[in-house]
């Protein structure tokens, strides 16, 4: 029987010829991942079950993003932990602040995931990779701890959702639209214990940054995983950032998959996903006009050079709304630096824009944007369940970066395409 | 013995919310769990009491602190319809008992006093005597439970040092 991308990757990984759906494997790692909340759990268990060595220092990435720069002493408590287990063990790659993004924009753009790989990260949107052909997925802080002690990894071997796409996203639709559309269609549990695995003539119309907004937003359909094939695009962003050899794989052609999902790009309009599911999505032309106090561009889905260009395009000469705060973050230092020097921070200060340095911050309600009780954001992050970011009766709208920036020009939901 | 029912798709978000994540010791974690969708939870809580719930608990984060914290809270077991992949995986790994049982999910009460056996998965509720079957785990799982915990079971088989 055929295998999909993920099974044939697990296979090699745990050296066999072939795995099925169902199987549990165990499999070797390229990389093990962990932030500054999950990190300090992972070392704590790591020191309480008396280990005293890492598998591999190179293949360790801890990145210090969620409350950094630190937002009170608690937090700085967790940095200190994390940055010692670093210094301790010489792990190569620790970004602290300075040098650090957030992490599922940040490892790709160093070039620490590539086509074929096996990556676990302590962070549920460690699937952000599979959209450069690896099969990468979130686990816990003991997951962590144990991959960064014996460079393995337990598995069940998932079956696949079939994603077909066809045709070619229209102006002001963007990846975001495409995993929102998804998820509203199977819902927060309709590929639990699965991957999703995007194929179809519509991939290559998609870039780099839409592929990781979709596979980023996996885990919220319940995905163990979320992979596109390689092509043209992925060689090309790999290309100066990957050195090392990598294998990309392709499904074979009868793998079987539990269901198909078929995504005319083409058809799609600028959506949203109103409160408090990911999966209770609308298009945005039917809830425009529904007030909204914040806005946040930026986090793991959204804050990648195209988000802000698509965001600063709209928000050009503009002003934001009175009455409206508008926070933007730029998701790692190059990313700060490319738009700088495009002039897109011009843009959103001269908006009226809040620019911050790169932090998760208001994503998980950290800080850089807590709500108020009653409250509601238009955000491009990736969950907007209760208490989110703040109070639980405040309310969370996910968006892509285009319907954000219109609506923090009017201080209502907006639809770019009408906006403009 | 008490039995807390929830619905559908509770989240780690309100298990336990971010804001909480930045002191992580299980003292901390009790006193804040399921917070945002019961605030009585973490004050009426008592050690044997019972979480019963629908599909895909324990979705969102990765964090470990959700089953960590309803660890912490004495909670003997979740009985749940499905539970989202992480949570599962998380739980197992830190040895904590979870069963998912789509039929006794429905039709346990809060109020019921209910029984469990991990070993065979049995799960009874002694008001109306009503038995149910979890899913057995596989053995390899019950491994990891069995030596209490993933990097236990890692250092018993000497592939962690």
């Amino acid at each position: 029987m055929g295998m999909t991308m993920t099974q044939k990757i697990l296979a090699k990984h745990a050296g066999l010829a072939s795995v099925s759906a169902g199987q549990l494997i165990e499999g070797r790692l390229d990389l093990v991942l962990g932030n500054d909340i999950t990190t300090p759990v992972a070392i704590t268990e790591f020191d309480k079950a008396g280990l005293t060595q890492v598998f591999d220092k190179e293949k360790i990435a801890i990145v210090l993003d969620h409350y950094t720069p630190c937002k009170d002493i608690k937090a700085a408590q967790l940095c200190a932990a994390a940055r010692s287990f670093a210094q301790r063990f010489s792990i190569t790659h620790f970004y602290d602040v300075g040098q650090m993004g957030v992490e599922h924009a940040l490892i790709p753009e160093k070039g620490l995931a590539a086509p074929g790989e096996a990556i676990i990260g302590a962070d549920s949107h460690t699937c952000t990779y599979g959209a450069l052909g690896a099969f990468s997925t979130g686990v816990g802080s003991t997951d962590m701890a144990a991959g960064m002690a014996t460079g393995l990894s337990w598995f069940k071997v998932p079956s696949a959702i079939k994603v077909t796409l066809t045709g070619k996203l229209r102006p002001y639709v963007s990846g975001k639209d495409v995993i929102l559309h998804l998820i509203g269609t199977i819902g927060v549990d309709g590929a639990l214990y699965k991957s999703l695995e995007f194929t179809g003539d519509g991939v290559a119309e998609l870039e780099m940054d839409d592929r990781f907004t979709i596979c980023n937003m996996a885990i919220e359909a319940g995905a163990k995983n979320g992979i596109f094939p390689v092509d043209g695009r992925t060689r090309a962003y790999l290309d100066g950032r990957v050195a090392r050899p990598w294998e990309a794989v392709e499904a074979d052609p009868d793998a079987e998959y539990d269901s198909e999902v078929v995504i005319n790009l083409s058809e799609l309009e600028p959506t949203v996903a109103l409160p408090h599911l990911p999966s209770n999505t609308r298009p945005v032309s039917a809830v425009a006009g529904t007030p909204i106090q914040q806005v946040v561009i930026g986090s793991c889905t959204n804050g990648r050079l195209k988000d802000l260009r698509e965001a600063a395009a709209i928000l050009k000469g503009k002003t934001v709304a009175s009455g409206v705060r508008c926070i933007v973050i730029p998701a790692t230092q190059a990313i700060y630096l490319q738009a700088m020097e495009e002039g897109l921070i011009q843009t959103f200060i001269e908006a009226g824009a809040a620019v911050s340095t790169p932090t998760c911050g208001p994503c998980l309600g950290g800080h850089m944007g807590v709500l108020a009780d009653g409250e509601r954001a238009i955000a491009t992050t990736n969950r907007n369940f209760v208490g989110r970011m703040g109070p639980v009766s405040s309310e969370i709208i996910l968006a892509s970066p285009a319907v954000a920036a219109a609506s923090a020009i009017t201080g209502s939901v907006t639809d770019p395409c009408s906006f403009s | 013995m008490k039995v807390y029912k929830y619905g559908d798709n509770v989240d780690t978000d309100v298990i336990i919310p971010a804001r909480y994540l930045n002191a992580p010791d299980e003292k901390s974690l009790a006193s804040h769990c399921m917070e945002d969708i019961d605030a009585s939870f973490a004050s009426t809580v008592e050690a044997g009491d019972l979480i019963v719930a629908g599909s895909n608990f324990g979705c969102g984060s990765s964090r470990e602190h959700a089953p960590l914290s309803i660890k912490a809270c004495g909670v003997k077991c979740v009985i749940a319809k499905s539970f989202a992949r992480i949570f599962y995986r998380n739980a197992i790994n830190i040895g904590f008992p979870i069963m998912e049982c789509p039929e006794a999910a429905e039709a346990i009460q809060p109020g019921s006093a209910v029984t469990v056996d991990f070993a065979s998965g049995l799960i009874k509720d002694e008001t109306t005597g009503k038995t149910w079957q979890a899913a057995p785990f596989p053995e390899f799982v019950n491994g990891i439970i069995e030596n209490g915990g993933l990097l236990n079971s890692l250092k018993a088989r000497g592939a962690a040092k």
